[in-house]
């Protein structure tokens, strides 16, 4: 802890933003990056894609986040040393190590594990009751409920309690939905809180057979909006939730509801609100991903913050996007429980004067936890306590997901598909949820779940052509790669094992991916069937969860082979800083 | 017959699920004829449901091509949730409307539907698209003897994968 200290004490201070300052960079010691100078009057927090981690954890940012078109080079898609000088964070720094890639592995041993909803809590308090009372909120951006074995069990019931003891006022949803329509009613009828989506709506099947909705003239499933006086002001929040839940999930999560980005009603709800109700600011809080919401602020007007997530991006400033009727910040605030987003708003009558915004990483060494929520997470924890921490492996390597194309983790589940089931190719989808395991660290049933647990985790096996298997690598790489953010969906590329390509991201679908081998050096053949094996299908699967798969695979001693077997070369993108290393 | 604005949803919905039966790749007789009689005496463009191309389809509908207008409302997902019921709708300032058409560049058949709009109506019309990919979508608008177009692109993919 002392040496950690020291390191922290080093470091060079937590990046900060506002419309005037373009940086504020602050030399503070370390009990004091909590400490910010009072601005304005409302304070409004934030977190996102906590993806239900608890307690603190690993979690590396990605080495490749490719942006291509208008968006190559910049935020989110710089990485690595690109990154730190974009926003001005020295190297060997703390806020290097919570906001980068860079030098992973050497800092997790220097500034340990981030996040978790003790140290959160006792952040929170600490940032809610420096402002004192009706001066602040707490806001959700969504994948609160999913990310672990606890809550896939209770689907999302612990995320409930912990939401409400931790003071969340209102938020959104995306995996939310993926416990279906009942479960989630159930979970907001003890939230205590409000969920917020302008943009899911009732299917017109739905709507002809009168089914729930908050709004039977619109369709409007859940409330848009919560108006909240701050400050002596009033702020609306805004909700938008995942645009594309029955397209990225099974649709039999959510077969009476509609969604979509749904600008067009968007921007009707932000006249509203603003001429009807007269507020003095509007935020949204979503849950489209940076690059799309990044466009939606330049089509979109009346909107004076999009406080965004989805993409799982940890950018330490807010950006400043141009439209009709004046400017737009957009933020999106990382993932897994590691930043803590304080937007500080000094409000005038109509509109909102100047702004401050802080990422703050949640270090969670330096922080406290809070005793009740401790307390909460243990009895929640208890019932699984010891069947999920038998030590199954203990990898050699470092263990991550997030990347555009690869990671370890998506290659050990693919290794463990084809040895388990048999199969020349299996797929894993590229999630961007799931924890970072440092090599030597012993790998526990609660350590798999966190990769894995999802309402849908059935494995199969199935025959596809190559032809076939190019045009699914097709498509859902051009989720990632196509121009206009608003055909993107905010997932990474399908990870392979078995299989290498070349892959070119600037082009466009259906050209993009080429020279696919087998493992064995051998092409492809457009026609020949080659047996699959995957899991997360969105059509119904009946085959065993992936983590049992997973599990008894590294119970048989095995690990990843020495010589990693499948690849993807990239063409087309030299000297692109969204590639570690590069630009 | 807008989707999502004014006081009768249900009403609409009935309507729009009337207009609907002309969906794409039913550009025979017994589908796609009911709307077009209703809504007018005019003969049914048989020629032009049977084009493959857009531009042959539009060219055999009305003998000339379209300036894009932004006068022209066309709504339509950015991604299909289901590329088998994809909802589009088209409305329009323009004033003495007389048809609202949809195509689908690269389905079978471009023509997917015609509508005669009488005098006096108001220029709306919603309707159901069966695409097999992903393609550019087009709604045609003719008014006072001239055509307005406005194209989307709706992507038709096999999804999985999210964040």
């Amino acid at each position: 802890m002392a040496i950690r200290r020291r390191d922290f004490l080093k470091s060079a201070g937590v990046a900060a933003a506002s419309l005037s300052l373009p940086r504020l960079a602050r030399g503070a010691e370390a009990a004091g990056i909590y400490d910010l100078e009072r601005f304005g009057n409302a304070r409004i927090l934030h977190i996102t894609d906590t993806h239900a981690q608890l307690n603190p954890v690993y979690f590396r940012e990605p080495s490749v986040n490719i942006g291509i078109g208008e968006m190559a080079g910049r935020p989110p898609h710089l990485v690595g040393r690109a990154f730190l000088d974009h926003f001005g964070i020295r190297s060997d720094s703390a806020d290097a190590y919570a906001f980068s890639c860079f030098e992973f592995e050497k800092s997790a041993a220097r500034f340990g594990k981030l996040g978790g909803f003790a140290h959160l809590k006792t952040l929170v308090d600490r940032l809610r009751n420096d402002v004192g009372e009706k001066h602040s909120m707490l806001l959700d951006g969504g994948d609160l409920w999913q990310g672990t074995g606890l809550a896939n069990v209770m689907q999302g019931r612990d995320m409930v309690e912990v939401a409400n003891l931790l003071g969340i006022e209102a938020m959104t949803g995306h995996w939310e939905f993926t416990y279906g329509e009942q479960a989630l009613r159930d979970n907001l009828e003890r939230f205590k809180g409000e969920f917020l989506a302008q943009n899911v709506f009732l299917t017109e099947e739905a709507a002809f057979n009168d089914a729930s909705a908050f709004d039977r003239a619109s369709g409007r499933v859940f409330k848009p909006s919560v108006i909240k006086e701050l400050g002596g002001h009033r702020v609306a929040i805004v909700g938008q939730a995942f645009p594309y839940v029955p397209i990225a999930h099974p649709k039999r999560f959510t077969p009476d509801w509609t969604f979509g980005i749904r600008e067009e009603e968007l921007q009707k709800h932000v006249d509203a609100v603003r001429g009807h109700d007269k507020v003095d600011a509007v935020i949204l809080l979503s849950h489209n991903g940076m690059d799309v919401d990044l466009k939606l602020a330049s089509r979109v007007t009346g909107i004076d913050v999009i406080l965004g997530g989805h993409t799982h991006d940890a950018i330490p400033q807010p950006i400043a996007v141009k439209n009709a009727n004046g400017t737009t910040l957009v933020t999106n605030a990382g993932s897994n429980g590691k930043f803590l987003a304080v937007l500080d708003l000094a409000l005038d009558k109509g509109k909102v004067g100047d702004i401050r915004y802080h990422l703050l990483p949640v270090y969670s060494e330096l922080l406290k936890p809070d005793p009740a929520m401790a307390e909460l997470i243990g009895r929640l924890r208890a019932p699984h306590v010891t069947d999920w921490s038998e030590k199954i492996s203990t990898p050699d390597r470092l263990l991550y997901r997030r990347d555009n194309f690869a990671g370890p983790v998506d290659e050990l589940i693919c290794t463990a598909l084809r040895a388990e089931l048999d199969a020349e190719i299996a797929v894993s989808p590229g999630f961007r949820w799931g924890v970072t395991a440092l090599a030597g660290q012993a790998l526990t049933m609660e350590d798999l779940l966190a990769e894995t647990a999802i309402t849908y985790p059935e494995t199969y096996v199935q025959e596809m052509t190559g032809a076939e298997i190019k045009d699914v690598l097709e498509d859902i790489c051009d989720n990632l790669f196509n121009a206009d953010p608003y055909y993107q969906q905010g997932g990474d590329m399908v990870r392979a094992g078995g299989l290498s390509y070349t892959c070119t991201p600037m082009a466009t679908v259906g050209s993009r991916i080429s020279e696919l081998k087998l493992n064995s050096g051998k092409a492809l053949s457009a026609s020949h069937r080659y047996k699959i094996a995957g899991w997360a299908s969105v059509n119904g699967q009946q085959g065993a969860p992936v983590w049992d798969v997973v599990a008894k695979y590294l119970r048989s001693g095995r690990m990843m082979p020495e010589r990693l077997g499948s690849g993807v070369t990239l063409k087309g993108v030299d000297g692109n800083p969204g590639i570690a290393g590069q630009g | 017959m807008t989707t999502r604005t004014g006081p009768h949803p249900t009403r609409r919905l009935i309507l729009q699920g009337a207009a609907s039966v002309a969906l794409l790749g039913l550009g025979n007789l017994p589908f796609g004829a009911a709307p077009a009689r209703a809504a007018a005496n005019d003969k049914y463009p048989e020629e032009a449901f049977k084009q493959k191309r857009e531009a042959d389809a539009i060219k055999s509908l009305y003998g000339r091509t379209a300036e894009p207008s932004d006068k022209v409302k066309l709504d339509a997902p950015e991604i299909a949730e289901n590329g088998g019921v994809v909802p589009i709708s088209v409305t329009t300032t323009l004033d003495k409307v007389t048809s609202i058409s949809f195509f689908v560049a690269e389905n079978p058949n471009a023509l997917a539907a015609s509508y005669r709009i009488p005098d006096g109506t108001i220029p709306s019309v919603a309707n159901r698209l069966k695409m097999a990919k992903t393609t550019n979508v087009t709604a045609i608008v003719e008014a006072d003897g001239k055509l307005y177009r406005a194209t989307k692109e709706v992507k038709v993919t096999v999804g999985g994968c999210g964040g």
